[in-house]
């Protein structure tokens, strides 16, 4: 995979086992649990197959002298195989996301939470009896019941339970920092908060129910999926049962547990039976990359996007700006000029302060005044200056006017060389800072937005699967069009205010694309309800989590880009197994065909490419065939397939050729290899 | 081969390929109401119909109404023509005075023109007179091939247009397609066939005493008229009973040179025409180039089996060159196998070759060529709106795999699509193996059925397939006139040819409605060699999936029998 999927941090509940050997027993007793019919009706094409493998259990009993008990005793024993296999993968699939779910749930047990009663006194009550509205008190060192909003107090909040990121985050009323999350503790101070969700709808219920398969809501596409296989099911169950007047009409008789194996044979029972694992496992891996889906549409939505909006902040510059290079003014030295910039920002505990004197730092060795032997002058609003006092020397370091002020310069004093500098970085949309000590003018720091390390080569990806990025800043165009040249972007929206945001997106919608973007503010709130794909931050607003169809525990925008990533893993798993499923039936149709009609029209042995030994072992080996590849390719299934950064048409002709005409190929050695087993056996 | 059997098919590729650019071009305007070089002849008398009518031309109409449109305006052409047959006893226009059709028969007949299958139960010239044929048949065969076309036109404006609500008006496009899309080709082709000696008259059949002294009838009628709209129209119902192998329909090399050119210009046409509504004429090129190429490996195949000695014959003795048996000579095999191959790609049905006698490969490429559905160029309008449904059919089976839901030009196929997509995946399984599986079973129909074993099983799948594709051409030896057959495969051709048409404007309705995402390196493409050959695969294995069982039983058994042991089963 090109893309670079995040690395997956560590799941939030790092106890849960999601290893195949911890797993494999308790989806073995599933894939029996689940061969009750209510639940199989889900994946209607493994429903199908366990009818016929009832019907062919049943027809064992009957003696049929074309077809010796022991063989059709085989068959219906793979065709329940058939089925145990479909519900292993799917159960596999739910294995993990519960292990997971499950961790996560045993922490919200038996939680109490402190309720405010009308008259405005608190009760004790049951965490699952909160309703949306109410509020209810949290104190240092309790859980918080459920999510919702804070409305009063500040605290710090420990989140690892869902984020997996133990250091505490403040949450408090007001601004942009006031949603909580269920099942987290309250490490300091106390908050009220007013409720959010009712029981089953809180962001870690939603969690569960992505990865639990009965209750998960299919998605649009696999929706339309089930559609196309429930009717080929419908027209090989045509084929098969008209079969048997025809072969009267040709003065012969069918076995019925042959046809039976072939209806089963030729619905598609690979994709059918895999289905629902597939989209368990798409889900599963959102939820190991800590994002919650309100549905599963929206993971496929995101498969879809044509544009991602995203915020430069954070997104796309590390959100501060950086010392990205020094000019010394007309006759002084670098080293002076080093000098003079680092004691200026020694003091300095702002981002930009520290990046100036990291930067430097690397530059010379310099001997620095340690705390004490000056006197820090902080930044303050008046002078708009900051740096130290070393003795009687002064360093400052500030904006361009407000340094020029203190030497007592004019602008157009300002040595002709220096002035150019301070132009060029304010065009290529950095900060300039000019530096001096006590009148003399050293330099001038050249700070700027820094772009995140390989964010461009991720855009140019991007790109290539079809999907334009446009950065929203609230900077003005120039400042934002060199940041976007630099990260890669396709478009900028500068000067974005909320209204301007949604506008847009609105705009690209009507053009008929798809939209994602991902925000935290409650200004946000509007556009990402507007979008196709929104995802709030977890540490955002309630407002925006509540507007989002996805949240991001880590509040990491970022992620956006890897959701996208999953929702296509998902679709192409989908359609590749579709293909591989379909494509599989030629090869069965010449390994059955003959083997029915052999008694018929002997002739038609011709069409027996892969010389099977018998009709029997035929047909036997068609349906060992048919109910192995499950079990072959569940892996592929869970895993997904890889989706690289490539055009639509390269993409297109690498899987067609991979699963398509594999799809044609495989069956034929397969199906020979059983064939030759089989004999070799004896048993058939 | 000789070669003037290459002219003919250099001749037939370069009459039907040539003018088609064109041709879709002018057809795609006049279905716009776009002012053409026809217009000042014909706009007038195509607003003076507007007028008597009553239509207003701006009206458009969403699905529900332009389906239910269709659906009166058939059933009112069924019931005339039901009407006109059962009575034309009664009618003027009858020297011969013949009776008025059997009431299976008149509907097996009457169902067959209006859904442009034109199977016939019956035998022209013994049965149906002048008006009959006229005023019945003819009026059907127009208005089938234009409904066809409308239908089309629809499914072109619904993927074409972005959130829009209505697919054009009936009743404007049923207007355009007869009046500008139909009448002037068949107008030229009519005087061409009379100029080879079509008959084209109102006079009393011929009496004449052959050189034995026997007494001869030979029929006569407005021959030439019917058989222009008969070919071009996709319809095939002959005047006289044997179609075009009759001299009087087809009399000489020229009249079937034109005859089966005429069987796919239009259907080839449409394809550009297509193009147009969509603005991207790659797409036109693409379905074309997928259409040819199942066209001309059915094509070869036919070729080559019928030039083969038949194996039962196979002594030194006996010189053998190409099979004759239900040839005409006039035509040769490769004219033969030419229009074999064409009227069942296109779903036109008439025939100047017996395909009973074809060799079993032969007739298994006839058999083919409908069993995908008609898709190979196909009826009017029809062909391509089944091409279409295939081609949504790969783009969905194989769009998923670019990691996209998947899209056809900017539209979105989701559930609602698919759900149609499948109905009509249902129809010919239904029509041909269901009806045929009753055929087969049940012991008075299969009595008509002329041979025993795997030959006999091809005639009764074949008229079934015939039906249900809406093409109406017979294999011959089955007995088809029982009201079993008549009422089974009247139920094939209304299967064959609604099932179709109501999903494809429910899908050109819900098209219509979505929005057109913008088409680029992201969208999956839909032309080019890699798309084609998607394409083809998909038809032949949705239909080879479907049919190999019954074919096995039928044709290719029959072939192995013939070529492993000499001998028909």
């Amino acid at each position: 995979m090109n893309m670079p999927l995040r690395d997956v941090k560590t799941a939030p509940a790092s106890t849960a086992q999601t290893s195949f050997s911890a797993l494999w027993r308790p989806a073995l007793v599933q894939a029996f649990v689940k061969l009750d019919p209510r639940q199989l009706k889900r994946a209607p094409v493994m429903l199908v197959v366990e009818l016929t493998a009832i019907f062919t259990t049943l027809l064992c009993l009957l003696p049929d002298n074309q077809v010796p008990t022991g063989v059709a005793l085989q068959i219906a024993l793979w065709l329940w195989f058939t089925v145990l296999f479909a519900n292993f993968a799917e159960a596999l699939a739910e294995g993990r996301g519960k292990a997971r779910a499950d961790s996560l749930k045993a922490g919200s047990q038996g939680l109490s939470a402190r309720r405010r009663t009308a008259a405005g006194s608190f009760e004790v009550v049951a965490a699952t009896v909160l309703r949306k509205g109410d509020v209810v008190r949290v104190e240092a060192g309790e859980m918080i019941p459920g999510d919702g909003e804070v409305i009063e107090g500040i605290a710090a909040v420990n989140e690892a339970a869902i984020t997996g990121e133990s250091a505490p985050v403040i949450r408090e009323s007001g601004g942009d920092r006031s949603a909580v999350t269920g099942s987290t503790r309250l490490v300091s101070d106390w908050l009220l908060v007013r409720i959010s969700s009712n029981p089953g709808e809180s962001t870690l219920d939603r969690m569960i129910a992505l990865v639990e398969g009965a209750k998960r809501q299919k998605t649009p596409n696999e929706i339309a999926l089930d559609i196309l296989l429930i009717g080929l099911t419908l027209i090989f169950l045509i084929v098969v049962v008209t079969l048997q007047p025809f072969a009267h009409f040709a003065g012969g008789a069918i076995p019925t547990v042959f046809l039976v194996a072939l209806l089963v044979t030729l619905i598609p029972t690979t994709i059918g039976g895999l289905l629902s694992a597939i989209g368990i496992a798409g889900m599963d891996r959102l939820v190991r990359l800590n994002v919650i889906a309100r549905s599963g549409r929206a993971v496929e939505a995101a498969g879809d996007v044509h544009v991602l909006m995203l915020d430069k902040t954070g997104t796309i510059t590390f959100g501060n700006r950086r010392c990205s290079a020094v000019f010394a003014a007309p006759g002084i030295t670098a080293k002076e000029l080093g000098e003079g910039a680092l004691y200026a920002s020694l003091a300095d505990d702002t981002a930009e302060g520290k990046s100036i004197v990291e930067y430097l730092r690397q530059l010379h060795d310099f001997v620095e005044p340690v705390a004490g032997q000056f006197q820090p002058v902080a930044f303050s609003a008046e002078t708009r200056l900051s740096g130290i006092d070393l003795g009687p020397r002064r360093y400052r370091k500030g904006a361009v006017d407000s340094v020029l002020a203190f030497v007592g310069m004019q602008r157009l004093d300002l040595p002709p060389a220096l002035a150019r500098e301070v132009d060029k970085i304010a065009q290529s949309g950095g900060t300039p800072l000019l530096v001096c000590v006590d009148k003399r003018l050293l330099g001038v720091i050249h700070l700027k937005d820094v772009v995140k390390p390989g964010i461009r080569e991720r855009f140019a990806e991007l790109r290539k699967l079809g999907i334009r990025t446009v950065m929203v800043t609230g900077d003005n165009p120039l400042t934002a069009a060199a940041i976007a040249a630099e990260a890669g972007v396709d478009d900028v929206l500068a000067e974005a205010t909320p209204e301007k945001k949604l506008a847009r997106i609105r705009q690209e919608q009507d053009e008929g694309r798809l939209v994602a973007m991902c925000g935290d503010g409650a200004n946000d709130a509007p556009a990402l309800a507007q979008a196709d794909v929104g995802m709030a931050m977890n540490d955002g607003t309630q407002a925006a989590r509540e507007a989002a169809n996805m949240v991001d525990l880590d509040s990491d925008p970022t992620k956006l880009l890897d959701v996208v990533q999953v929702g296509k893993e998902l679709l192409v798993t989908r359609g590749a197994l579709t293909t591989f499923s379909i494509a599989n039936d030629v090869a069965k149709y010449f390994a059955i065909l003959p083997a029915l009609f052999a008694a018929i029209y002997p002739q038609l042995g011709v069409l027996n490419l892969m010389q099977l030994a018998s009709p029997q072992s035929a047909i036997v080996s068609a349906i060992v065939f048919n109910a192995l590849i499950i079990v072959v390719l569940i892996p592929l299934a869970l895993r997904g397939v890889r989706v690289k950064a490539a055009s639509a048409a390269h993409l297109l002709r690498r899987n067609l050729l991979i699963y398509g005409l594999g799809g044609l190929l495989v069956p034929f050695a397969g199906i020979k290899l059983i064939d030759l087993l089989l004999n070799a056996l004896q048993l058939v | 081969m000789h070669s003037y059997d290459y002219a003919l098919l250099l001749a037939f590729f370069a009459l039907v390929l040539l003018p088609a650019p064109w041709l879709g071009r002018f057809y795609y305007k006049v279905m716009e109401g776009q002012r053409t070089w026809l217009s000042p002849v014909l706009g007038p008398v195509e607003r003076g119909c507007y007028c008597i009518a009553g239509v207003d031309t701006r009206q458009e109409q969403n699905w529900k109404q332009y389906a239910l449109a269709l659906l009166v305006f058939n059933l009112a052409g069924f019931l005339l023509l039901f009407a006109v047959l059962r009575l034309q006893a009664y009618l003027p226009l009858n020297p011969q005075h013949l009776p008025g059709q059997e009431w299976s028969l008149a509907f097996n007949t009457a169902v067959s023109f209006m859904t442009n299958t034109n199977w016939q139960s019956y035998s022209g010239e013994a049965s149906l007179s002048y008006l009959s044929q006229m005023l019945g048949l003819t009026v059907q065969n127009f208005v089938s091939a234009a409904t066809g076309l409308a239908v089309l036109v629809a499914l072109c404006r619904g993927i074409a247009r972005r959130s829009a609500g209505t697919l054009g008006n009936f009743w404007v496009d049923m207007t355009r397609a007869t009046l500008y899309g139909l009448l002037p080709l068949c107008l030229v082709l009519a005087l061409i066939l009379v100029w080879q000696g079509v008959p084209q008259t109102f006079s009393d059949y011929v009496h004449a005493v052959t050189l034995q002294g026997a007494d001869q009838v030979i029929p006569l009628g407005p021959a030439a008229s019917q058989i222009a709209i008969k070919q071009l129209g996709t319809n095939g119902g002959g005047f006289f009973g044997v179609n075009s192998a009759h001299p009087f329909e087809n009399p000489t090399a020229w009249s079937n040179l034109f005859e089966v050119v005429s069987i796919i210009l239009i259907p080839v046409a449409l394809v550009f025409t297509f193009g147009h509504y969509v603005k991207d004429m790659r797409q036109s090129r693409a379905i074309i180039a997928g259409m040819l190429a199942l066209f001309l490996v059915g094509g070869a195949t036919a070729l080559w089996a019928e030039y083969q000695p038949n194996p039962a014959l196979s002594n030194p003795q006996v010189e053998q060159s190409a099979p004759l048996e239900g040839k005409e000579s006039r035509f040769g095999t490769t004219g033969s196998v030419l229009w074999t191959v064409t009227t069942t790609a296109a779903s036109n049905g008439s025939v100047n070759a017996m395909h009973d006698s074809l060799n079993p490969l032969t007739g298994m490429v006839a058999l083919v060529n409908m069993m995908v559905g008609e898709v190979i160029f196909g009826g009017v309008g029809a062909g391509l709106y089944g091409m279409l449904l295939n081609v949504l059919i790969a783009v969905f089976l194989a769009g998923l795999m670019i990691g996209r839901t998947p899209e056809y030009l900017g539209k979105k196929l989701q559930a609602r699509e698919v759900q149609l997509l499948v109905a009509t995946l249902l129809v010919m399984p239904v029509g041909v193996l269901i009806l045929g599986a009753l055929a087969t079973a049940l012991p008075g129909p299969a009595a008509s059925i002329s041979n025993p074993g795997a030959h006999g099983f091809s005639q009764l799948l074949y008229a079934y397939t015939s039906a249900s594709a809406n093409n109406g051409s017979a294999f011959a030896g089955l007995g088809a006139n029982t009201t079993f057959h008549n009422l089974m495969t009247g139920l094939g051709m209304l299967i064959g040819r609604f099932g179709y048409i109501l999903p494809v404007l429910a899908l050109a309705g819900s098209l219509a409605l979505k929005k057109t995402a913008p088409v680029g390196q992201a969208s999956f493409p839909t032309h080019g060699p890699l798309f084609v050959t998607l394409l083809v695969v998909t038809i032949l294995l949705v239909g080879g999936l479907t049919f190999l069982p019954a074919l096995a039983l039928g044709p290719i058994a029959e072939h192995l029998s013939l070529a492993l042991q000499g001998v028909t089963p």
